[in-house]
């Protein structure tokens, strides 16, 4: 079986707590918050005002430039003000309030549960659907879906390469897609592969979901999906990561940035994405939910919900049995690259797949001790970096070391932290080093166009 | 006996011709350098701190020497007195320049601006500032784990365990500019240095308004304008909610301090006008961290 060829840890996996628990609709919100900036890129412009009535999948944002992305209304309702609110980490965003009002949806939106199969648009057209829907990455990183989906001229993909690892422990939004929504996904995986013009698609999914392996396999067999392979992966953290997943499938290194996965002929999207896809391309529908896992060990019952965006993150918390006692640490994501919430009044976006909530005691660091050099951190270091020197010069301010370290490759997901004996800080460091060396050469750049 | 006389002789008559060779290369690539860049690089502290810019002392030394206008070069470290003597030996106009000091500009202390999370990870605030905003619910104060206090090199910053504030000994900060760069909230400014360090300053970076200020913090600036309506020299400027004292206009008149409803516009080492006893006197010379009320 496959999995990528360098470092990765196995970290306990708890998706047992959510993993039998079928998507159920919430409640719709009374109100709702969208933050203006819910994808990488530009912020997208807000054409609403205080006073203005909205219908469900209104168009409310709208993307400014390439790399940036439409935002639609999830709730019909008034917006009660455009404002700067604090999101999960307290920061304060522009988002837009709308008190909601009934549920009513713009036209032309087909919500039947009916499989609508056959697509006869061009690529240009998808992509352009695409777009308008404000889909981006929903596995978390939030990149605009129709930028990958373009292809630079003179690059050819030959690969499209969904991502259904779902790597992170305790989430299961990703998994449950598999399950209960298969043909939507597989439909979409179809208008990808038209999107990009390639003939072969492959599902990477690990080998700790069996029956969502088997599950995809019995629709491909049944309902004819032509060039679409399920492919299982060994399981190893972190798996999901854009060329950790690439390097699985095809074995092919993507080189360090600036190269994009395009560069070895891949373009990798994500399972929630894919069915995303499908709703906008086939049935009109922009971008205005998601599944979200809310899972934890102490939590009375545990849940993966259809969660229109804006929905506050309490109101999760509330239905999964309230916060349990003592100290607890409540993540956007799951415990390995999620990040914490401070603010439960903030809402839930586009890249939320999850809400984990762990006990004070789960999630204390242990003592920092002092580096030992023993280099588990390089042995784990998905991108083959060396975890332990990038740290300590980020720690002493040797940016131009870090530079050379090749510190802008690490793709921030924790593997060496995870597994330092001493309990080093070791990602904390990187992360700074990885944003003066990017603020540092776009500097450079900046500095040498003005030159010329 | 021999080998020692052989080793001897060999090794002083190597030694001399080398020494010989050398004097000829010496002469033949000697380097013209002004010697009154030596002299001017002894005048200076030599702290090689990078506060005038340059990338220490010898390189400031030579931009006095060799630039004719040096009003722009000024080294924070040794003062106005010590810049005139340079510009006197070299014969050139020295910079005016005013003593400047570091001051922070937060006064949301431990009992005014309570936690309302626990952070476990790294103790850096920079580290801190990547992931969220920070224990309290503001997200402008002090974080409290002392990047400036690391980057400044004359020990003039420490932080106070009552109030978790870093406080400035003016005594010692010689206003490099070092932890302007270093705080990632951008809490640090160099102010004018009044005699006997006295100051008056907002202590507040929150753009916020007011409800949500006074929801964070107790101490913080709601954006009034009670200070700025007041000020007889046009001092106080209201932009983002936040008041600013500008330290070139200001002449410690203290009308602004009596008006603040919460407190944000720290005086130190003064007394502050008697008609409304609001603010209670502060003593200490580095008292601007200390809670008033």
């Amino acid at each position: 079986m496959r999995t990528f060829p360098i470092g990765g840890i196995h970290p306990a996996d708890n998706k047992e707590w959510s993993k039998d628990k079928a998507i159920e609709q919430l409640e719709l919100p009374n109100e709702v918050r969208i933050p203006v900036v819910q994808h990488i890129g530009a912020p997208a412009n807000p054409i609403v005002a205080k006073g203005d009535k909205v219908l469900t999948g209104q168009l409310i944002c709208e993307a400014v430039g390439f790399v940036s992305a439409n935002i639609h209304s999830p709730i019909s309702g008034i917006v009660t003000a455009v404002d700067s609110l604090p999101n999960g980490q307290g920061q304060r965003q522009n988002m837009i309030v709308i008190k909601r009002e009934g549920d009513e949806w713009i036209e032309g939106v087909d919500l039947t549960p009916k499989l609508k199969r056959e697509c006869n648009l061009s690529s240009s057209e998808i992509i352009a659907k695409i777009k308008s829907a404000g889909i981006v990455g929903l596995g978390g990183a939030q990149f605009p879906t129709h930028v990958k989906l373009s292809i630079p001229e003179g690059q050819r993909a030959e690969i499209l390469i969904i991502n259904g690892v779902e790597c992170e422990p305790y989430l299961t939004s990703d998994y449950r897609n598999m399950i209960e929504r298969g043909e939507m996904l597989l439909t979409g995986v179809e208008i990808l592969m038209r999107a990009i013009g390639v003939e072969r698609a492959v599902i990477g999914v690990e080998n700790n979901k069996p029956d969502a392996i088997a599950h995809l396999n019995t629709i491909i067999a049944r309902d004819n999906y032509r060039g679409i392979e399920v492919m299982p992966l060994k399981l190893r953290y972190p798996q999901g990561g854009e060329k950790q997943l690439i390097a699985a499938v095809t074995g092919r290194e993507v080189p360090p940035p600036p190269a994009l996965p395009i560069s070895v002929g891949a373009v990798v999207c994500n399972v929630s994405s894919a069915i995303a896809v499908y709703e906008a391309v086939q049935k009109n529908k922009p971008l205005v939910e998601r599944v979200v896992t809310i899972t934890g060990k102490h939590l009375q019952s545990t849940h993966n919900y259809m969660v229109r965006f804006g929905t506050p993150t309490s109101t999760l918390l509330e239905l999964a049995g309230g916060l349990p006692e003592g100290d607890v640490k409540i993540l956007n994501g799951g415990p390995m690259m999620g990040r914490s919430i401070v603010d439960i009044t903030a809402p839930i976006i586009k890249g939320c797949s999850g809400i984990t909530v762990l006990s004070g005691a789960e999630a204390a660091r242990g003592k920092e001790g002092a580096c030992i050099k023993c280099a588990k951190c390089v042995a784990a270091c998905p991108m083959g970096l060396e975890p332990y020197l990038i740290s300590k010069l980020a720690r002493l301010q040797k940016w131009d070391m870090a530079e050379e370290h090749n510190t802008i490759d690490c793709i921030e997901c924790g593997c060496c932290s995870y597994t330092c004996p001493s309990n080093l800080p070791l990602l904390d460091y990187i992360r700074i080093g990885k944003q003066t060396v990017m603020t540092n050469i776009r500097a450079r750049a900046a500095a040498n166009n003005n030159k010329k | 006996m021999n080998t020692l006389v052989l080793t001897v002789l060999t090794l002083g008559v190597l030694g001399i011709l080398l020494a010989v060779i050398l004097y000829f290369v010496a002469q033949k690539f000697h380097v013209e350098e002004d010697p009154r860049i030596d002299e001017v690089e002894k005048m200076l502290p030599g702290a090689n701190c990078g506060g005038c810019g340059f990338a220490g002392c010898r390189a400031m030394s030579e931009a006095l020497v060799t630039r004719d206008n040096i009003a722009s070069l000024f080294c924070p470290v040794a003062g106005g007195e010590t810049m005139k003597s340079i510009a006197g030996y070299l014969g050139k106009v020295a910079p005016d320049k005013e003593p400047m000091v570091a001051t922070m500009r937060c006064g949301g202390s431990c009992d005014k601006r309570p936690k309302v999370n626990h952070y476990d990870g790294a103790l850096n605030c920079a580290v801190v500032n990547t992931f969220y905003v920070g224990e309290s619910a503001c997200a402008f104060g002090c974080i409290g784990y002392g990047d400036c206090v690391s980057a400044c090199k004359f020990g003039a910053l420490h932080i106070n365990p009552e109030t978790g504030l870093v406080e400035v000994d003016a005594d010692k900060c010689t206003a490099c500019g070092a932890c302007v760069k270093a705080c990632p909230k951008g809490l640090f400014e160099l102010r004018k240095k009044w005699p006997k360090n006295r100051a008056i300053y907002v202590a507040c970076r929150s753009k916020n308004r007011g409800a949500v200020v006074m929801k964070a913090c107790k101490a913080g600036c709601i954006g009034c304008g009670k200070c700025e309506k007041v000020c007889p020299f046009g001092a106080i400027s209201i932009e983002n909610n936040l008041a600013y004292i500008d330290h070139k206009k200001c002449k410690l008149c203290r009308k602004c301090v009596n008006e603040c409803p919460t407190g944000a516009i720290k005086i130190v080492n003064m007394e502050p006008l008697p008609k409304e006893p609001k603010v209670a006197p502060t003593a200490k010379s580095e008292s601007k961290a200390e809670e008033t009320k």
